[in-house]
């Protein structure tokens, strides 16, 4: 009975997604129906909720420091867009290339700042950043006669700080997902490409190019989610989650000051919806615009 | 053959050395809670002390000790963490609002204070029947700050009185006698001519503290919130407190400093390479001075702060920790009882001194010569001046600056959006301070 059960082609798909299914509806549905039932109350551990009904989210969007946030937290996402997939694509594009030498190297050296911890690669990049005369970027700015810059009290240079930071920890992953991506695509097209006389940039644009499309959606999509998302990074770099005028903090950021410095978890898992709401919003909008659904429906 | 066992003696001793320093290392940083009082008997009770600074958990170890021989009956042992300070503080928070994970003592940064006090339902205990006894000898606004309700939470380590420490060194090349500022208008002339004569500043712009408010504050007999607890960070006082120290900061007299305030690792650096040459901050600055900025022993002296006018109160009591105990403890009345000898007995405040350098709450010693001028203490040696000799000048001129509810909300806002706007990028005081009482309000709506 159990054998004919697991053995059966049309319930086997469901068994083996059933892990996924239950680990989805306690660790994701179950916290996400609790953080919307929670943004209507007034919350704090230890003390009895009491309902407040929309209260929270009004004083959300008048809330000039979760504005901020969300700028901070959208800049960066669109910061990453542009860093990281454009170049990662194209250093894929040069180290699958049969002309290049040290393949293997390149490969690793850029996927070994994925394996550091956030917490020690953002400590090290406060101390790259430092104000001091001594720290790393102002004596070598020094060399060249530039005064010391205080790179962490200033939004710009903060936000570049951040997305150094982001490339060098993430130029890696997503040149490995592309180099995946690439080695999916059929050589008779390169060849074809040659015979009919394609120069390399029309084959790289007339090719590669669509080719990847499917890579490209992927890496957008968790790319948009994890540039919103992004948190411990700014922690570590402003050392905690007060940075000079707000510059550095996230929608998670404010999340936790709400939720864990303040104790205010209702107004907390207001955040926490808002931001739900905003990356569905992008994804599902990028998701559409470059056709996904449309195959599904095909 | 000789040489051959010689050889392998040595190759033997070696390795030997080798595994064993491995050993040493991997047990001491693999755990980053140690235990005291080891020594109490099999019956001793265990209990658990969380705290963010190390030499805390210093002078609780020597309290500990005579504790557990004084109470043989009642013998403690005692876990200590030290925690990054917002760490502690937030899983502090956690623990101890839901109940499940708190320390049995821990210790709460006067600023972080107001959040555990919140609502009905207090998660600590009272601590009212273990003061009783020393009501009368301890500073009364230093218990005031941890109290809700006619009900005590917290016993804090010191007064922290206000002073001023200056660079003596520096000062003489520029020729300037501290003795003679006594005004802020003393200060800035002083400032002017160490600019001028040796290029450094005379003081710090603080960007992520709010030192520098509360003492110009106090000295105007002002607070940053009304009788009812409701911010006033932008009143008459603070306005003039805050163009003051930008007059300042033009003339070159204070200047901002890595870290944003003395207290940080950067701000330290800066001092210890002499590029300031005063401090004015709570008396438990010592403390970092003679543990951290061991290079400046010999060349810093100890004095009121400079006043508005002649008259103002020259100090206030900042910063401070208090030491709770939660409600999930083991066997709390015994907590309490430790906590209470271990901060307010006689020989508690001793040791507050001799172990943290800290100006002791339980007045009693300030006027015990003989603990508070020992030559053997470092914090006397170090300085040169000594340090209760101000004190003791200005211990009737201590004023307080209250904690409440809204504080931690003032502060968040103070130290991250407004001292920046003010001291970095140059913002106007007064609309700086507006926008402030803004945010603080709508934050706290």
């Amino acid at each position: 009975m159990i054998k004919k059960f697991v053995y059966s082609q049309k319930v086997a798909p469901y068994v083996f997604v059933l892990p996924f299914i239950i680990i989805f509806l306690i660790f994701w549905s179950y916290p996400l129906v609790n953080s919307f039932v929670m943004s209507f109350q007034d919350r704090m551990l230890g003390q009895d909720p009491k309902w407040v009904g929309e209260a929270n989210y009004s004083k959300l969007f008048t809330d000039k420091v979760f504005l901020t946030a969300i700028k901070n937290s959208v800049v960066y996402m669109l910061g990453t867009l542009v860093l990281l997939i454009p170049f990662p694509m194209l250093f894929a594009v040069m180290i699958n290339s049969k002309l290049m030498l040290g393949r293997e190297f390149f490969k690793s050296s850029f996927f070994l700042p994925a394996l550091t911890s956030v917490a020690v690669a953002g400590t090290i990049f406060r101390l790259t950043f430092g104000e001091m005369d001594g720290s790393l970027m102002n004596s070598f700015l020094g060399l060249f006669g530039v005064e010391p810059t205080k790179f962490l009290k200033d939004a710009e240079w903060s936000m570049a700080a951040l997305l150094i930071l982001a490339c060098w920890r993430w130029t890696g992953v997503n040149m490995l997902y592309y180099l995946s991506g690439l080695k999916n695509i059929d050589n008779d097209y390169y060849e074809a490409a040659s015979i009919d006389g394609a120069s390399a940039w029309q084959k790289f644009r007339s090719i590669t190019m669509p080719l990847l499309k499917p890579t490209t959606i992927y890496v957008t999509t968790i790319s948009v989610y994890a540039g919103l998302a992004m948190f411990t990074e700014s922690l570590m770099m402003f050392n905690g989650n007060n940075s000079p005028k707000n510059i550095g903090l996230t929608i998670v950021g404010y999340l936790y000051r709400q939720g864990i410095e303040k104790n205010k978890l209702g107004y907390a898992a207001a955040v926490g919806i808002v931001l739900l709401v905003i990356a569905m919003i992008i994804n599902l909008t990028q998701l559409k615009l470059s056709g996904m659904f449309k195959k599904e429906e095909d | 053959m000789k040489k051959r066992i010689t050889l392998i003696s040595i190759v033997t001793v070696l390795m030997m050395s080798l595994v064993l320093s491995a050993c040493s290392k991997s047990s001491s940083s693999s755990t980053e809670t140690q235990q005291l009082g080891a020594d109490a008997g099999e019956n001793a009770t265990e209990m658990s002390f969380w705290t963010f600074v190390d030499l805390h958990g210093k002078h609780l170890d020597k309290m500990l000790g005579l504790w557990n021989q004084q109470n043989p009956d009642k013998q403690i042992k005692l876990n200590v963490t030290v925690m990054p300070y917002d760490d502690m503080h937030n899983k502090l928070l956690l623990a101890v609002t839901s109940g499940k994970g708190a320390p049995d003592i821990a210790d709460i940064e006067l600023g972080q204070f107001p959040k555990f006090l919140e609502g009905d339902n207090v998660p600590l205990e009272s601590l009212n029947d273990v003061f009783a006894p020393y009501k009368d000898v301890v500073v009364p606004s230093r218990v005031d700050i941890y109290t809700k309700a006619d009900q005590v939470y917290g016993f804090d380590y010191h007064v922290g009185a206000t002073l001023a420490f200056y660079n003596t060194e520096i000062l003489e090349q520029a020729g300037v006698d501290y003795k003679t500022i006594k005004t802020w208008e003393d200060y800035k002339q002083a400032g002017i001519k160490v600019y001028e004569k040796t290029g450094k500043y005379l003081g710090t712009a603080d960007t992520s503290a709010t030192w520098q408010a509360s003492l110009l504050l106090a000295q105007q007999n002002a607070d940053f919130t009304d009788e009812n607890g409701n911010p006033k960070v932008n009143s008459p006082e603070m306005i003039k407190a805050f163009e003051m120290l930008v007059d300042l900061q033009k003339n070159n007299v204070i200047h901002t400093i890595p870290g944003g305030q003395p207290d940080t690792e950067e701000a330290k650096g800066e001092y210890n390479k002499g590029n300031y040459a005063s401090a004015l901050m709570p008396e438990w600055y010592m403390s970092r001075f003679v543990n951290e900025m061991k290079d400046l022993k010999g060349k810093y002296a100890i004095a009121p702060l400079p006043v508005f006018e002649e008259g103002n109160p020259r100090s206030v009591g900042l910063g401070g920790t208090g030491t709770v105990v939660t409600k999930t403890g083991k066997d709390v009345q015994l907590a309490k009882e430790f906590v209470a000898f271990a901060k307010l007995s006689k020989e508690a405040t001793t040791e507050i001194w001799n172990t943290l350098g800290f100006d002791p709450i339980n007045m009693e010693v300030w006027k015990d010569e003989a603990v508070t001028k020992n030559p053997d203490n470092e914090y006397v040696q170090y300085f040169k001046t000594n340090a209760f000799d101000t004190l003791n000048e200005i211990k009737d001129e201590i004023r307080a600056i209250k904690s409440v509810k809204a504080s931690p909300t003032i502060g968040n806002v103070l130290n991250t959006v407004t001292l920046n706007a003010i001291f970095e990028d140059g913002q106007d005081v007064k609309e700086a301070l507006d926008e402030a009482q803004a945010a603080i309000e709508q934050e706290l709506k």
